[in-house]
C-alpha cells in the first residue's frame, strides 16, 4: 500500500494541474474584459479585437491575468477549489433540509435511485430466471430487453413522466421507473450468464441425484451466479443513478441533483453545475463501493473470495 | 455371492442424430455385470465406453435393445438411488466446504440433519479424508478433491459406483495411490463398480472383468474375466499373470482397430 501512495498522489496532482491549466484558456476572455474595465493593460486591447482570437494565444499574451481565471463567479470552467468550496458550502454550511443543500437534493435523488435499483435488479433477476428456464421466454423477452436499451433514455424519460403523471403518479415513482428501466438490463444479462454458468457435468451430477428443477436452481444455479450478479449490480446501480438524474431533468419537481444540474445551466451557474456533478459522482462512487463491500463479504463467506 | 446380474444390457443400440447425420455410438452391446464386480471399460476415444456408462445412469437414452439396473429401468434405478456417479473432474462446488459438498446429494434426497452429519463423517473416513470436512475444495490437492467426489458418490449408500475416468486428470504417482485406495474401498464396501479408463495397467490392476471396446460404431470386442486374486498389492503389476492379461487387452484393442 505504502509504495502506492506516491504514484497515486502524482496522478491526482497531474489531473488537478491539467484542470487548472484548462481554466486559463476557458476563462481568459472574461478575465481580460474585467481587467480592462478596471483599467489594467491587456494585450491586445478591445473586446471586439479579441472576440475571434484563439483563447490559447490570449492566454499566452496575458500571463498576468491567469490568476483571474480561477476566481470568477460564473466561469466557463470553474477551478477545482471553487467546486470544492461550493460543495462544502452547500453541504456543511446550510441546513440539510434547506433547498440550497446538496444533502437535501442528494437524498431526493438517492431515494429514487434506491427504489429504482431495487425494482430494476429484482425485475432483472426474475427475468433472468425465466429466460434460463424457458426457451420461449428466452426468445421473446431477450430481444425486447436489448431493444429497450437502444432507445436513448433522454427521449423516453419525458414520455414516462407524462404517462405516469396522467395516472396520478408524481415525484418519486416516475423517477424510480426510469431508473429501473436503465438498471434492469445489466442485471438480466449478468444473471442469465451466471445462472447458465454451471457446466454440463455439474448439471448431469445433480441429475444423477434426481434433483428437481427447484433444487437445481437453489443449490447449483443461484450460488454459481453470485459473482456474476455482483458484477452486474455494480453496473446496474450506476445506471440507476443516471436514470434518476435524467428523470429529474423534465420532471419539474424542483428537487434532486438532476434539477440542480438543470437549474445551474438555466442561470449560467457553472459552479453550481459542477458541484452537483461532483455530488452525483461521489454518490455513484459510494453506491458502487457499498455493492463492492457486499460482494467481498458474500463471496468470502461462500469461499469464492 | 449370488450371480444375479446387477446391470444387464441386451442388444443395446444408441444412435445420436447430429448435424452430420446419424452417428452410431453403441451397437449391439450385450453385457452382464454381477453384484460385487469391478468392471472396467477400456477403448480408444469414441468407442462408446462413456456413453454406455451414461446409459446406465440414465443420462443418455438408448435407441434400441434393453438395459436394466437392479432389474429396473435406469430411470427407476436412479430414483431408487441405485448408483453414485463420479466424473473425470471432481466437480466440487467451490462455495461449499468438503463436508458441504458431500452433504449436497443428502440434502437433495431429504436426509435429516443428524443423518447427514453422520454419513459425511463415515464416508470421509472411507476415503481417508477425516478432518478435511471444513476445508474448501481449493485448499485440497487434485487427488484429494477426487477422493472427496468419490465420498460424495458413496454418501447415500448406492450399491453401484459408476466412475468415468475419475483419475484421468491426475499424475501417475497420485493415480497409483488412488487405485490402491479404490481397491481397498471396494473390498470394504462390496460395491459394484463400473469404471471407464484409457489406461491398460489401471484396467487390469483394478478389475475383475475388463470390457474392451472399439469405435465406429461403439461395440464390445472382448470381455476378459480376470484371474487375479482380490488382494492386489501394487507390485502384482510385474507378475506374468498381470502381463498376460494386459497383453490380451492390447490384442483386443488392436483387433478393434483392424475393422477400420
Amino acid at each position: 500500500m505504502k509504495r502506492l501512495v506516491f504514484p497515486v498522489v502524482v496522478v491526482v496532482a497531474a489531473i488537478l494541474a491539467f484542470w487548472y491549466a484548462a481554466c486559463v484558456p476557458m476563462n481568459i476572455k472574461f478575465a481580460l474584459m474585467t481587467a480592462e474595465r478596471q483599467g489594467a493593460v491587456v494585450s491586445p486591447e478591445g473586446m471586439i479585437t479579441r472576440r475571434d482570437m484563439s483563447p490559447f494565444v490570449l492566454a499566452a499574451k496575458n500571463p498576468a491575468q491567469w490568476s483571474d481565471t480561477w476566481v470568477q463567479d460564473k466561469p466557463r470552467l470553474p477551478a477545482p477549489h471553487q467546486v470544492v468550496t461550493e460543495l462544502w458550502a452547500q453541504t456543511m454550511q446550510v441546513a440539510p433540509t434547506s433547498k440550497r443543500s446538496l444533502v437535501f437534493h442528494g437524498w431526493i435523488t438517492l431515494s429514487a435511485t434506491l427504489l429504482g435499483f431495487a425494482i430494476g435488479s429484482g425485475l432483472g433477476i426474475l427475468l433472468a430466471v425465466g429466460i434460463v428456464h424457458s426457451r420461449a421466454m428466452d426468445m421473446s423477452v431477450m430481444p425486447w430487453a436489448i431493444a429497450s436499451q437502444t432507445i436513448p433514455i433522454l427521449a423516453i424519460a419525458p414520455m414516462i413522466i407524462v404517462v405516469l403523471s396522467s395516472i396520478g403518479l408524481q415525484g418519486l415513482v416516475p423517477k424510480a421507473v426510469i431508473s429501473a428501466y436503465l438498471s434492469f438490463f445489466p442485471v438480466v444479462v449478468g444473471m442469465v450468464k451466471g445462472l447458465r454458468s454451471p457446466s454440463p457435468m455439474d448439471l448431469d451430477l445433480v441429475k444423477t441425484w434426481s434433483a428437481t428443477k427447484a433444487q437445481t436452481f437453489w443449490k447449483l444455479r443461484l450460488p454459481a451466479s453470485a459473482p456474476y450478479l455482483f458484477a452486474s449490480l455494480k453496473i446496474g446501480v450506476a445506471s440507476s443513478l443516471v436514470g434518476t438524474i435524467v428523470g429529474e431533468l423534465p420532471s419539474g419537481t424542483g428537487q434532486g441533483l438532476g434539477f440542480r444540474l438543470l437549474s445551474g445551466s438555466y442561470y449560467g451557474q457553472t459552479v453550481q453545475i459542477w458541484s452537483a456533478l461532483f455530488a452525483t459522482a461521489i454518490l455513484a462512487a459510494c453506491l458502487v463501493a457499498i455493492i463492492g463491500l457486499m460482494e467481498r463479504g458474500v463471496l468470502k463467506r461462500m469461499g469464492l473470495g | 455371492m449370488t450371480q444375479v446380474p446387477v446391470i444387464e444390457a441386451k442388444h443395446l443400440d444408441l444412435t445420436f442424430q447430429t448435424n452430420d447425420g446419424p452417428v452410431q455410438a453403441l451397437r449391439d452391446v450385450n453385457l452382464e455385470i454381477s453384484k460385487g464386480d469391478f468392471v472396467s471399460f477400456i477403448g480408444p476415444s469414441g468407442c462408446g465406453k462413456t456413453t454406455f456408462l451414461r446409459c446406465i445412469a440414465a443420462l443418455e437414452e438408448p435407441t434400441g435393445g434393453q438395459l436394466t439396473v437392479n432389474g429396473m429401468s435406469p430411470e427407476a434405478a436412479r430414483k431408487a438411488r441405485a448408483y453414485g456417479y463420479v466424473f473425470q473432474a471432481a466437480g466440487l462446488y467451490p462455495w461449499r466446504t468438503i463436508a458441504g459438498n458431500i452433504k449436497l446429494p443428502l440434502e437433495i434426497m431429504g436426509f435429516s440433519k443428524t443423518e447427514q452429519a453422520e454419513r459425511v463423517e463415515k464416508v470421509l473416513e472411507l476415503v481417508d479424508l477425516s478432518g478435511f470436512g471444513k476445508k474448501f475444495p481449493w485448499q485440497l490437492s487434485g487427488g484429494m478433491q477426487q477422493r472427496a467426489s468419490i465420498a460424495r458418490a458413496l454418501a447415500f449408500d448406492a450399491d453401484i459406483l459408476l466412475m468415468d475416468e475419475p483419475f484421468g486428470a491426475l499424475d501417475e504417482i497420485v493415480r497409483d495411490h488412488l487405485n490402491e485406495e479404490l481397491l481397498k474401498l471396494w473390498a470394504r464396501t462390496e460395491k459394484t463398480i463400473g469404471f471407464v479408463t484409457h489406461s491398460i495397467p489401471e484396467a487390469v490392476y483394478l478389475s475383475t472383468k475388463i470390457v474392451v471396446m472399439s469405435p465406429r460404431p461403439g461395440r464390445i470386442t472382448d470381455v476378459i474375466e480376470s484371474p487375479l486374486p482380490k488382494e492386489r498389492p501394487l507390485d502384482i503389476r510385474d507378475t506374468p499373470e498381470f502381463l498376460e492379461i494386459a497383453h490380451r487387452v492390447r490384442e483386443g484393442l488392436r483387433a478393434g482397430h483392424a475393422y477400420d
